[in-house]
C-alpha cells in the first residue's frame, strides 16, 4: 500500500473544495472526499493485518524514503506501524463525523471545510512519517488551521481562546522542535530519521535535557498538567467540528508524540522522569475530574473531562509497561471517538436550544430521544461502562499500572482508579440535567436529529462499539508495536 | 454436557430483545414490544430449565461432586500470557441454580408488566430495558472469570439506573437512578482494586484458577500473597475485602445501602425483578462464588462479611418497622433479608456439614426471590388501584382484592418463617448455622426475625384489613369494576405464591453445598421452637395494633420518641451522605480545585502570555497580539537556544 496516498488525498480534495462553484460542491466533495479516507484507512487495516497475518513482523511497513532536503539530511521518509494505523484509522473516523456536522455551516463554507481537510492532511502526514522533520512540519500544519477556525467561525470569547490555544501550542510546538534539533545534533551523522535514531543510544545527558523538552512540547498537545488550560477555553470557543477535531485528533498528536519520539527514542530520559510523568498525570486525571464537576457548560464539562481522560494516556505512557503502554494508545482512540461524538452531540442540542448551560435544560430525552440517546451512550463510555471503548482503555491502563509492585505506582493507580467515581457524578449531573427531568415549556417543538447528524453519530457510535465489544482487533494491532518500544526501555539498566 | 449453543443462548434471547425493541420498537412494535420480550424470554427460562435438570440430574456430578463445568471460554482481551478476560460459562451448582431464578422471576416480570405498563408511551423502550437487564444479569452469574464478572456487574448497574429513571421526567426519579448508580460505583471501585490485587497475586483472572492458587497452601501464589502484608493483613484478605465492598455496594449492606430504598422510584415490576430477587442479591453471590479463597485464605474477611450481613438484617428491619411508604418497607426487608444470606456465608466454613451456613444462604436466596419478588408484584397491584403507596390511604383492601390478598399473606407467612412455607426452611438453616459457629450473630438473627414478622403483618394488616376511610370506599368501589388487575397480573402472583408456599421442600443441601457434595439437611424440631415462637409474637403484635386502626402504635411511637424518630428518618445516614458528598466533595474540592484552575493556573500562563508580550513592546515597541510574531519569537527563542545547545555541547 502507497502511504503517500493519504496525504494526497485530503491534499486532492482541499483543492477540490477550492475549485468548487458553490457550496452544494464544497460540501458535497468534502464527503466525498471523507468518505474516501475512511474507507482507504479501513482498507489500511485489512491491508496492514493481512501483511502481519502472512508473516511480515518488519517493525515499519510500507516503508518509503525520498530524499527531501539532502544538505540537512533530511528525507521524507514514511511508514507505518501499529500505532499509526489505529490513530489513521482514528483520525478518518473524526473527519467524516466534523464534515457531516457542519453540515449547515452558512459562513464561509468553502474556507470552513477547505481547513478541516488541511487539518486532517496534517494529522496523517504527521501519523505515517519517520522523519522528524517531517513530522514537525506536519505538526505545524495541523496546528495553524485551528487558530483560524476558532478564531473566525468560533462564539463566546473566540479571539482570546484562539490566541491563547495558538500561542500555546506553538510554545509546545517550540519546545518539541527544541528537543528535535537537541537529538539531530546528538549524533555523529546528523539525522532526523526515527527509526536511525531508535538504533543509536543517545548519552544520557541529552537524553536527560531532551526527553522533558519533547515530552512537555508535546504533552501541551494532550493537555499535560499544568500546561491544559488552553482546552476548556479553545474547546468551548471553537465550532463544533473544531471542537472534535481538536479534542479527537489534536490532543492525540500530542500523546503519539510522547510515545513514539519521546519515550522510544529515550528510554533513558522516559525512565527518570516516569515518576514526574506519573505524579503530573495522575493530578490531571482527579484534578481535572473534580474540575468538571463543578462546570455547567457543556462544552466545559467535556473540556475539562477531557483533561482527566488524556491524562490515562499520559499515565499509560508513564507507567512503562507493555499493557499500560498498549492501554494508553487504546485510550487515545477511544476517547478520540468518544469525545468527538460528546461535542458533536453537545453541538446538536446547542443548535437547537441555543444554550450550553445544563441548569437551563431538562427533559431533552422527550423531544429528541436519538439525539439524547446518544447523550446517555457517549456519557456513559466516558464514565467507562463495559461494551464501550472507555472501559477497555481504561482497564487495560490500570493493568498494567498494577504490575509494578511498588507503593508509589499502587497510590497511582488507585488515584487513577478512584476517577471512575467522580466521572460517574458528572456525566450524571450532566445526562440527569439536560436529558432527564422535566421538560420546559419552550422546548417543547425542537426536532431531533436530521440525516447528517444520524450519519455522523452512526459513524462515531460504531467505532465506540467496534472497540467496546471486540477489542481484541485493537489489542493485536496495538501490541506488537508497544512491544518493540519496550524492548528498549528494558534494555536500560 | 449440552451443547454450548442452549446455555449461550439464555443470556443472548434477551440480549436480542435489547436490541430489537431498542432499536425498532418506538417505530414498528409499540404494541407487540411486550410480547416479543415475553416469547424471548419464555425461551430463555425453558433452556434455563432444561440446562438445570441436565446438571442436577444428569452430567454434573461426578463421584458425587458437583464439577465445576465450562462448556464455552473464549479470550475476549489479553493483558499478558495467562491474564486475560475471558468470555466464558461456568456451570456450577449455584450458577445453574441462579440461572433459573432469574430467568423464572424475570418472565414473571415480564407477563406482569403486560397489563401494568400498558399504555406507557414508552412501552418498548422499558421492554429492551429489561431485556437488557435480564442478559446483563445472567452474564453475571455464568461468569467464569472474574474481570467477565465485573463486565456485566457494571452493566447491571446501569441497567437498573435505567430503569429507576425510567420515569424521566420526575425529578425524585432522576435523583434516585443518579444516586444509586454513583453508590454502587463507588463500591466498585473497591471490586475493581480488589480484581487487580487478586490478579496480581494469583497471576491469573480466571475464577476457576485464582480459586485454586489462593487457596492450597502449597502454591507459590499462595506464599507470596501471604507473605505480601499490609497493615497486618495478608493480600489475599485485601483484595476479597475490597471485592467484598463491591459486592456490598450492589446487595445494598449497611452502610452502602442507601440507594436501595430511592431505588423503589423506578417502576414497581422493575423493584420486583432487579431491587428485590436478582440484582441485590449480586453481592452475595460474588461472595458465594469467591467463597473458598474467603473461607480458606481469609477467615477474617468472612468474618466481616457476617457482621456486616447481621448489622445490616439488624438496621433494616428496625427501620422497615417505621416506614409508610409500603415500598420502602419492601426495601428494608430486602435489605434485612440480604443481611441473613451474607451473614449465613459469614458464619460458614468450607466443606462439608461445617459448611451449613452456604447451602443455607444459597436457599435462603432462592426462597426469598420468590417470595419478595411476590410482595412486589402484590405491591404493585395494591398500588395500581389506590393511586398511592401510602399506607394511610389503603386499608380493608381485602375485599376488593381477594388474589392479591391471599397471594400477599402467603409470602407474608413466608418471609415470616411461619412453617411449612418456603422462608421458614431457610431461615431456620440459617439460624442453625449462626447457632453453631457465630452465637452473636445468631442472637441479632433471632431477634430480627421476631421484627421481621411484626413488619410484614404491620404492612399486611395496614393495607388489607385495618379500615378504609370513607371517601376511600367510594373511589375503591369505582375502581372495583375492572377487578384487582387481570389475568396477565394475576397469574404471576399465583404462580409465585405456590413457589413460596412450597420451595421450602426442595432438599438444597443435596443440590448446593460449598464443596458441592451432597449434604443432607436435617429437621431439627426443638430447634424451630424459638423462631417460630418469636415470629408468631411478631405477627400478633402486628395484629393487635394495626389489624383495626387504633391509637396503640402512636402511642408506642410516642414513648419511644428518640429512638422511633431516629428510625423513621433512617438514623440520618442519608443526612451523612448529604453532608460528606454536598459539603466534602463539592465545596471543599470541586469548587476550589475549579477555582485554582481558572485563577491559578491559567492565570500563571495568562501572566506568562502577558510577560511575553511585555517584553516584547519593550524591546520592539511593535503592536502586540499577532500570532505570527509570537510565533517568530518562539522561532528565535528556539535557534537561540540550539546554538546555546551547540556549544554546551561542544
Amino acid at each position: 500500500m502507497n502511504l503517500i496516498g493519504l496525504i494526497l488525498l485530503p491534499l486532492l480534495t482541499a483543492v477540490l473544495v477550492l475549485l468548487a462553484r458553490n457550496n452544494a460542491q464544497v460540501k458535497l466533495v468534502a464527503l466525498i472526499g471523507s468518505a474516501a479516507q475512511l474507507v482507504l484507512a479501513v482498507l489500511l487495516l485489512l491491508i496492514y493485518r493481512n501483511e502481519v497475518a502472512s508473516g511480515n513482523h518488519a517493525q515499519m511497513l510500507f516503508e518509503q524514503e525520498y530524499k527531501w532536503f539532502p544538505a540537512w539530511n533530511i528525507n521524507f521518509h514514511l511508514g507505518v506501524d501499529g500505532i499509526s494505523v489505529a490513530m489513521i484509522l482514528l483520525t478518518a473516523f473524526v473527519v467524516i463525523a466534523g464534515v457531516l456536522v457542519s453540515w449547515n455551516i452558512s459562513k464561509m463554507t468553502k474556507e470552513f471545510y477547505f481547513l478541516l481537510i488541511l487539518l486532517s492532511l496534517g494529522a496523517y502526514g504527521f501519523f505515517i512519517s519517520l522523519d522528524l522533520f517531517i513530522l514537525f512540519f506536519f505538526l505545524e500544519i495541523a496546528v495553524i488551521p485551528k487558530y483560524l477556525l476558532i478564531g473566525i467561525w468560533g462564539s463566546g470569547k473566540k479571539e482570546y481562546s484562539a490566541n491563547k490555544l495558538a500561542l500555546m501550542l506553538m510554545g509546545g510546538s517550540s519546545l518539541v522542535l527544541v528537543g528535535l534539533l537537541g537529538l539531530y545534533f546528538a549524533i555523529p551523522e546528523h539525522s532526523f530519521d526515527l527509526l536511525k535514531l531508535s538504533k543509536v543510544i543517545i548519552p544520557v545527558d541529552i537524553q536527560r535535557i531532551c526527553f522533558p523538552l519533547l515530552f512537555v512540547g508535546f504533552g501541551v498537545f494532550t493537555a499535560i498538567f499544568p500546561f491544559h488550560t488552553w482546552v476548556p477555553d479553545g474547546h468551548s470557543s471553537a465550532p463544533t467540528a473544531g471542537s472534535m477535531f481538536l479534542a479527537g485528533i489534536s490532543m492525540k498528536l500530542g500523546g503519539y508524540g510522547c510515545l513514539r519520539v519521546a519515550t522510544y527514542i529515550m528510554p533513558d530520559g522516559a525512565k527518570e522522569y516516569a515518576t514526574i510523568i506519573i505524579v503530573l498525570s495522575s493530578i490531571a486525571i482527579l484534578y481535572g475530574a473534580f474540575a468538571t464537576m463543578m462546570q455547567q457548560d457543556l462544552k466545559y464539562i467535556n473540556a475539562y473531562s477531557s483533561i482527566s481522560h488524556c491524562g490515562f494516556v499520559l499515565l499509560g505512557i508513564g507507567m512503562l509497561t507493555k499493557t499500560a503502554m498498549t492501554g494508553a494508545v487504546m485510550q487515545m482512540v477511544s476517547h478520540g471517538l468518544m469525545t468527538a461524538l460528546f461535542f458533536a452531540v453537545i453541538g446538536m442540542i446547542y443548535e437547537r436550544t441555543n444554550t450550553r448551560q445544563v441548569n437551563e435544560m431538562g427533559g431533552l430525552l422527550k423531544v429528541m430521544p436519538f439525539i439524547a440517546t446518544l447523550l446517555f451512550i457517549v456519557g456513559l463510555c466516558s464514565l467507562g461502562l463495559p461494551g464501550l471503548s472507555g472501559f477497555v482503555a481504561e482497564m487495560t491502563i490500570f493493568m498494567g499500572s498494577w504490575e509494578h509492585p511498588d507503593m508509589f505506582h499502587r497510590v497511582a493507580t488507585i488515584v487513577a482508579c478512584m476517577s471512575i467515581v467522580v466521572t460517574a457524578v458528572y456525566i450524571l449531573r450532566a445526562i440527569g440535567q439536560t436529558a432527564m427531568g422535566p421538560i420546559k415549556e419552550e422546548y417543547q417543538n425542537l426536532s431531533d436529529a436530521k440525516w447528517n447528524e444520524v450519519a455522523a453519530a452512526v459513524i462515531l457510535v460504531t467505532g465506540i462499539l467496534a472497540i467496546g465489544i471486540a477489542p481484541t482487533w485493537l489489542n493485536d494491532l496495538i501490541r506488537p508495536a508497544t512491544e518493540i518500544i519496550m524492548q528498549k526501555i528494558s534494555a536500560v539498566k | 454436557m449440552p451443547t454450548a449453543i442452549y446455555i449461550i443462548l439464555i443470556p443472548l434471547l434477551p440480549l436480542a430483545g435489547f436490541l430489537l425493541l431498542g432499536l425498532l420498537g418506538r417505530k414498528y412494535f409499540h404494541q407487540s414490544s411486550g410480547i416479543i420480550g415475553t416469547l424471548l424470554l419464555l425461551v430463555s427460562t425453558v433452556l434455563a430449565l432444561y440446562v438445570a435438570y441436565g446438571y442436577f440430574m444428569d452430567y454434573g456430578k461426578m463421584n458425587g461432586v458437583y464439577q465445576k463445568l465450562i462448556p464455552f471460554n473464549f479470550t475476549w482481551l489479553e493483558f499478558s500470557p495467562g491474564m486475560s478476560i475471558d468470555m466464558g460459562i461456568i456451570l456450577d451448582p449455584i450458577s445453574v441454580m441462579m440461572l433459573v431464578v432469574v430467568t423464572f422471576i424475570s418472565l414473571m416480570v415480564h407477563i406482569y408488566s403486560l397489563e401494568y405498563m400498558k399504555g406507557e408511551e414508552r412501552f418498548p423502550v422499558y421492554y429492551s430495558f429489561l431485556g437488557l437487564f435480564t442478559f446483563s444479569m445472567l452474564g453475571l452469574v455464568i461468569s467464569s472469570n472474574i474481570f467477565q464478572m465485573y463486565f456485566f456487574w457494571e452493566l447491571v448497574g446501569v441497567s437498573s439506573f435505567l430503569l429507576i429513571g425510567f420515569y424521566y421526567d420526575k425529578p425524585s426519579a432522576v435523583a434516585a437512578c443518579k444516586k444509586a448508580f454513583i453508590v454502587t460505583r463507588f463500591a466498585d471501585l473497591g471490586f475493581l482494586i480488589g480484581i487487580l490485587v487478586l490478579s496480581y497475586y494469583s497471576g491469573t483472572l480466571d475464577f476457576n484458577t485464582l480459586i485454586q492458587r489462593l487457596t492450597s497452601p502449597e502454591s507459590n501464589e499462595f506464599k507470596n500473597a501471604v507473605a505480601a502484608s499490609f497493615l497486618g493483613l495478608s493480600a489475599i484478605t485485601w483484595g476479597v475485602v475490597l471485592v467484598f465492598i463491591g459486592g456490598a455496594g450492589k446487595s445494598a449492606m449497611f452502610p452502602l445501602h442507601i440507594w436501595l430504598p430511592d431505588a423503589m422510584e423506578g417502576p414497581t415490576p422493575v423493584s420486583a425483578l432487579i431491587h428485590a430477587a436478582t440484582m441485590v442479591v449480586a453481592g452475595v453471590f460474588l461472595v458465594a462464588r469467591l467463597f473458598p479463597v474467603f473461607a480458606i485464605s481469609a477467615p477474617q474477611a468472612l468474618n466481616l462479611v457476617g457482621y456486616v450481613g447481621a448489622v445490616s438484617a439488624f438496621i433494616a428491619a428496625i427501620i422497615a418497622c417505621t416506614q409508610t411508604d409500603i415500598k420502602r418497607v419492601l426495601a428494608y426487608s430486602t435489605m434485612s433479608q440480604i443481611g441473613y444470606m451474607m451473614f449465613a456465608l459469614g458464619v460458614s466454613k468450607y466443606g462439608g456439614e461445617e459448611g451449613l451456613g452456604y447451602t443455607a444462604s444459597m436457599f435462603h436466596l432462592f426462597t426469598h426471590a420468590m417470595f419478595k419478588a411476590l410482595l412486589f408484584l402484590g405491591a404493585g397491584a395494591v398500588i395500581h388501584s389506590v393511586h398511592s403507596n401510602e399506607m394511610k390511604d389503603m386499608g380493608g383492601l381485602r375485599k376488593y382484592m381477594p388474589i392479591t390478598h391471599i397471594t400477599f399473606l402467603i409470602a407474608c407467612l413466608a418471609i415470616a418463617g411461619i412453617p411449612p412455607f418456603a422462608g421458614f426452611f431457610s431461615k431456620e438453616e440459617i439460624l442453625l448455622a449462626a447457632f453453631q459457629h457465630n452465637p452473636a450473630i445468631y442472637w441479632v438473627a433471632l431477634l430480627t426475625s421476631a421484627l421481621t414478622a411484626f413488619y410484614m403483618f404491620r404492612l399486611y394488616f395496614n393495607i388489607f384489613w385495618s379500615k378504609a376511610s370513607s371517601l376511600q370506599k367510594v373511589e375503591l368501589e369505582a375502581h372495583n369494576t375492572h377487578g384487582e388487575g387481570g389475568f396477565l397480573m394475576m397469574m404471576p402472583l399465583i404462580l409465585l405464591a405456590f413457589g413460596a408456599a412450597v420451595a421450602g421442600f426442595i432438599p438444597f443441601g443435596r443440590f448446593i453445598s460449598s464443596d458441592g457434595t451432597s449434604l443432607e439437611s436435617r429437621f431439627h424440631l426443638q430447634f424451630s421452637i424459638a423462631p417460630v415462637v418469636l415470629s408468631l409474637i411478631g405477627t400478633f403484635t402486628a395484629l393487635a395494633f394495626y389489624k383495626n386502626k387504633n391509637s396503640k402504635p402512636d402511642k408506642i411511637a410516642a414513648s419511644l420518641n428518640g429512638l422511633y424518630r431516629a428510625a423513621y428518618h433512617k438514623f440520618y445516614i442519608d443526612e451523612l451522605y448529604l453532608f460528606i458528598t454536598k459539603k466534602i466533595l463539592f465545596n471543599l474540592i470541586g469548587r476550589p480545585i475549579a477555582w485554582i484552575d481558572k485563577n491559578i493556573v491559567d492565570g500563571l500562563m495568562n501572566a506568562i502570555g502577558n510577560t511575553t508580550r511585555f517584553v516584547a513592546e519593550l524591546i520592539k515597541g511593535f503592536q502586540s497580539g499577532k500570532v505570527q510574531q509570537y510565533a517568530i519569537y518562539f522561532l528565535m527563542g528556539a535557534i537561540g537556544l540550539v546554538a546555546l545547545f551547540v556549544y554546551v555541547l561542544k
